[in-house]
């Protein structure tokens, strides 16, 4: 099988040297995706011909001295709910089947501009709900570091695609934790940024006000590069920071002494986390320490009701954007209908899955006449609390140090009967899309032979303290450097 | 005390245009209910005081200038419709009663 | 009387004048291709997001300084959920809990009424049209969406309850209508759909709590939502005084029939399930900009209409037509100007000027008569160049041709007959022709003398100066 793609940072050196080309590593990543795939689940589609196009054309630009980015000419993945040109953008899901995006989002626009190379689209949890990429049209994508194993969600596809080295990079999208809890199941690094940070404009829509894309890849260093090349203000999301792009890359490789690192009582205390995970995060907060990190106990008081909250507010938003798959204008549409109302209710019914469904019920009564006070209102209302909290924490802290998730890696199929437990292991995950604040997970260990990730969380328009910090954390150990066995 | 019966999943259900079948709406009516007890402690936290503003983005939505730009993607966006005549999109007549709403 | 009290209110849908839609870059237009102006945003394509436009901004902004409202410094857009064809996104961007601006008011006087009256405004909002649902057509069975409409920027104003008659919500929508175009907030423009009425009607005997109501929905006209008002009215107070009693329900009216059918039953009411759009941040309007955008507003209706009484002594009537649209206001003022005789100006703008156009549907700023050629045409007509007749007959040509008029008159030969030697032959011919009546006269009857002068005009075709022919023929008669 193709030698696995391993970081960004060493392609491009191989890159620069005139080891290799950016048509080789295309070749690499589609032959390693083709050859994984039966096991792994990991894409839904392989778009060969356009990147072989795109990289023999870096390849051109790399020959004429135009290669400037970090990212040039390297292959990466997209998550299935971003839109590209020209290139179908299923999110998972049978209600999108057939539609071909005809704009591209912002993200890949600037990809482009970059010269990164997109190879393909990976599997999640259909329209990103949920967190084992089990809810999908495709069927799920395996842990490569046990493939009787979920890999984490909604973007467990690009997680499983760099955790396996078909791509060094890819990028997925975080509500309430699919961008870091995936990579903590996966053994990599992936950061959520502050919201805002990154444009939102052709992510197809979950929940407005928490969604954000970011960057998944072995290395903090890889993510800095791949988010200074992806943010920036855009004219086109109203939500967008109105700040130019970030320069994380270049805030790395210092000094991190003299930074206060909080530790947040609810996250680290209790027995909702799996000793051993528990244990490799305390580990990792030591190690920090002997970098000359100050370690301080904090309170984020309002912690305990971070999943309601954040239930309420994700489902309501969620049950609005989807509204638009209707049948009418594109996507699955059933078939002999008599009427508006059988289309809409069969084109919709028969396309959208259970976990959807379950999703967009429970968003749309929370907003019902009647209930809206005390649902969606309140839930509005406690989110402004636990924003509160961090503001608080982060007055005496520049960073907040948590298990990303209170367990490692769970089987296929075991929860998926079991809505309510699945959205309670992504308590420490959500606070930090309710919140709006930077957050990177990395791993930290392993227990019984499955990663272990620690999460870092920076303060609102922070982005490269957290990074910093897990940059630092990776030069001093080598979770980051052992690999998943997968047959050649 | 269910909060949620088949009865009320099924007027929700008409709301969001999804038809559920029979075995579907008793299970989501179970599922809902877990989810909103857990959701119902909510109720009782003190939120005296907080607003409900928005996460840490700018606090004010931006002005676009009132000049056209047209795009030029209309027939690739046809291409997707499941059924058009000429460039408008063609769905079955709205029958009596189904009037917006 | 029946007894009777209407409650009326209203609601009105107007589409901005703006050169793009309220979210998204496409062009406003008329008439196009089905959606030919579309993009991923108003088709409400998988990540598409929407962005402020800040024209509708500015024009909203003005209709709510001109109305007296209190603009809201920080305003909310909120998402009303439901599902038709030509809503792509399955929610309608407006505004709800916290609009534009609240707590203005207007002032009416319906014809028949002594004084003005003050209607309030409970609210100015923003939000978007929706598309076309197209149910017959060409071939094929089924209903055509067309999303061209789809996110062009509309206001919605909302009165208070406080019109009691048909005249009133005539009136009032008049008034609405003229202070759109005044401030250019909207062409506003009825036949192609930019003002859309909805009416609330409710009755109940003076003093008591309000009736049940009902909704007209999408009255397009003036004279539709009096009709309607007048008929609903009717309808319920038959109803009530047959002892039924009165449902809650959207109705429809038939402008040419006159009838009234129900649309919609409202046993529930609609869950349209508002909240925060969370892809946008909140409006704020600072007090600076709100200052600018007052102090750019051109002198409003009312304001003109008072001035105009005062400074050119015009009568309150008189005053009130001419301010009835900006267009006739400022061409009123120019021709003013331009002659120096205000009062005869308004005259021959009211009375002559004012018909001509009516009978072309012709506004006076799309005709090519310009003030300065009416100033002119009046000069003559002072002079004795030309009869008040001659002039007033080239009125329509300089309507639909414009043109210089003394150039006009002296090609068509109509300068006004007052040489005496001219006359003198005709007014002996009149004399000869006429000896009953001249015997008349010399009896001491005057309507003889209207008589002569009138024959004596008959032979020069109008164009005699009457003034000079009077003169003549006394003098002839002793």
């Amino acid at each position: 099988m193709a030698e696995p793609l391993e970081t960004v940072a060493a392609l491009r050196r191989a890159l620069d040297a005139g080891a290799t080309t950016s048509a080789e590593l295309v070749e690499r990543a589609l032959a390693r995706a083709d050859a994984l795939q039966p096991r792994l689940g990991a894409f839904v589609g392989l778009r060969a011909a356009g990147a072989r196009r795109e990289a023999a054309e870096a390849d051109a630009q790399r020959g004429r001295r135009e290669a400037r980015s970090a990212l040039h000419g390297i292959p990466v993945a997209l998550k299935d709910n971003i839109a590209q040109a020209g290139e179908p953008c299923g999110c998972a899901s049978r209600v999108l089947e057939g539609y071909v995006s005809p704009f591209d989002a912002t993200l890949v626009e600037r990809l482009r501009a970059v010269g990164a190379v997109v190879i393909g689209r990976t599997n999640m949890d259909e329209f990103a709900m949920g967190s084992s990429t089990e809810h999908s049209r495709h069927g799920p994508t395996r842990n490569p570091w046990d493939l009787a194993r979920s890999p984490g969600g909604s973007s467990g596809g690009s997680a499983a695609a760099v955790a396996a080295g078909i791509v060094p990079l890819a990028f997925g999208s975080d509500t309430g934790g699919s961008i870091r809890q995936p990579a903590a199941f996966t053994g990599i690094v992936g950061l959520k940024p502050g919201y805002g940070r990154v444009s939102r404009y052709g992510l197809v829509a979950f929940a407005s006000s928490l969604d954000q894309i970011g960057p998944l890849a072995r290395t903090a260093e890889d993510c800095a590069d791949a988010l200074d090349a992806i943010s920036g203000h855009d004219p086109r999301d109203s939500t967008s920071l109105r700040e130019p792009p970030t320069r994380t890359r270049e805030a790395l490789g210092g000094d991190v002494a003299g930074l206060v690192v909080g530790l947040p009582r609810e996250y680290l205390g209790g027995d909702g986390c799996d000793p051993e995970v528990a244990r490799a995060v305390e580990e990792a907060a030591r190690e920090l320490e002997k970098a000359g990190v100050t370690l301080r106990e904090c309170s984020l008081p309002h912690t305990r009701h971070a999943v309601a909250t954040y239930y309420l507010i994700c489902t309501a938003e969620a049950s609005s954007n989807l509204a638009r798959f209707d049948g009418v204008r594109y996507g699955r549409r059933a078939e002999g209908a008599a009427g508006l109302t059988e289309m809409y209710e069969r084109s919709r019914s028969e396309g959208f899955g259970r976990e959807v469904k379950r999703r967009i019920l429970l968003g749309t009564y929370v907003l019902s006449a009647g209930y809206y006070d005390a649902y969606y209102r309140k839930a509005q209302q406690v989110r402004a609390l636990l924003r509160r909290d961090f503001e608080e924490a982060f007055a005496s802290c520049d960073a907040l140090l948590t298990p990303t998730t209170p367990e490692i890696a769970f089987a296929l199929g075991e929860r998926t009967g079991d809505p309510l437990r699945m959205y309670l292991s992504d308590v420490y995950t959500v606070s930090v899309n309710l919140a709006g604040v930077p957050a990177v997970s990395l791993p930290c260990g392993f227990s019984r032979g499955l990663p272990i990730g620690l999460q870092l969380i920076g303060r609102a328009g922070s982005d490269a303290t957290p990074l910093r910090l897990a940059d630092a954390f990776q030069r001093r150990t080598d979770h980051h450097l052992c690999r998943p066995e997968l047959p050649a | 005390m269910s909060r949620i019966g088949r009865a009320e999943v099924e007027r929700i259900g008409h709301l969001a245009r999804l038809r559920l079948e029979e075995g579907e709406a008793e299970a989501l009516a179970r599922d809902l209910d877990a989810i909103l007890g857990y959701a119902a402690e909510l109720g009782a936290v003190d939120t005296a005081g907080a607003s409900e503003a928005r996460s840490g983005a700018a606090l004010a939505t931006p002005l676009r200038e009132d000049r056209p730009a047209p795009w030029p993607g209309l027939e690739q966006a046809l291409a997707n419709a499941p059924d058009a005549d000429g460039t408008a999109f063609l769905v079955p007549q709205v029958l009596e009663g189904e009037e917006e709403g | 009387m029946s007894g009777y009290e209407a409650v009326i209110g209203l609601e009105v849908h107007v589409h901005l004048a703006t050169r793009t839609k309220l979210f998204c870059a496409c062009e406003v237009g008329y008439g196009d291709a089905p959606n030919r102006n579309t993009c991923p945003v108003c088709l409400a394509l998988p990540g598409a997001l929407p962005v402020l436009n800040e024209g509708a901004v500015e024009r909203a902004l003005r209709m709510a300084l001109a109305t007296h409202c209190k603009v809201q410094p920080r305003s909310l857009f909120a998402r009303k959920n439901y599902f038709y064809p030509d809503l792509p996104k399955g929610y309608q961007i407006s505004q709800y809990e916290e609009p534009l601006a609240t707590g203005g008011w207007l002032e009416i006087q319906a014809d028949g009424e002594a004084e003005a009256r003050r209607i309030g405004i409970t609210r100015i909002h923003m939000e978007e049209d929706a598309g076309k649902s197209i149910h017959e057509g060409s071939g094929r069975d089924g209903t055509r969406v067309d999303l061209n409409r789809a996110g062009v920027p509309l206001i919605e104003i909302v009165s208070e309850p406080d019109l009691r008659s048909a005249a009133e919500a005539g009136a009032y929508l008049r008034a609405l209508h003229a202070i759109l175009r005044y401030v250019g907030a909207s062409d506003a423009d009825l036949e192609k759909g930019h003002f859309r009425c909805d009416a609330n009607v409710s009755i109940r005997r003076p003093g008591a709590p309000l009736g049940t109501r009902t909704e007209l929905k999408n009255l397009n006209s003036f004279r539709a939502v009096e009709s309607a008002v007048r008929a609903e009215i009717a309808r319920q107070t038959a109803l009530l005084e047959g002892g039924g009693r009165i449902q809650q329900a959207t109705l429809r009216f038939d402008l040419d029939s006159e009838r009234i059918s129900v649309m919609r039953l409202k046993e529930n009411a609609d869950d349209y399930r508002y909240f925060p759009d969370p892809d946008l941040l909140p409006l704020v309007l600072d007090e600076a900009h709100v200052e600018r955008v007052r102090a750019a507003l051109p002198e409003l209706p009312e304001a003109r209409r008072a001035r105009f009484a005062q400074e050119y002594g015009l009568s309150a009537y008189d005053a009130r037509l001419l301010t009835s649209s900006r267009g006739l206001a400022d061409f009123f003022e120019a021709a003013a100007r331009a002659h120096g005789a205000p009062k005869t100006i308004a005259n021959w703008l009211l009375r002559d000027v004012l018909a001509a156009l009516r009978e072309r549907s012709l506004e006076i700023e799309a005709s090519a008569l310009r003030p300065e050629a009416l100033a002119a045409l009046v000069r003559l007509v002072d002079e004795g160049r030309v009869t008040p007749a001659s002039a007033r007959a080239l009125v329509p040509e300089l309507l639909e041709r414009g043109g210089d008029p003394a150039a006009l008159v002296r090609e068509r030969g109509l300068e006004a007959v007052s040489d005496a030697g001219a006359l003198d032959p005709l007014i002996d011919a009149v004399l000869a022709e006429q000896p009953a009546a001249v015997a008349t006269f010399r009896g001491g009857d005057e309507k003889a003398l209207h008589f002569l002068i009138g024959q004596v005009m008959r032979k020069t075709k109008g164009k005699a100066d009457a003034k000079r022919v009077r003169e003549l023929l006394l003098a002839r008669l002793g």
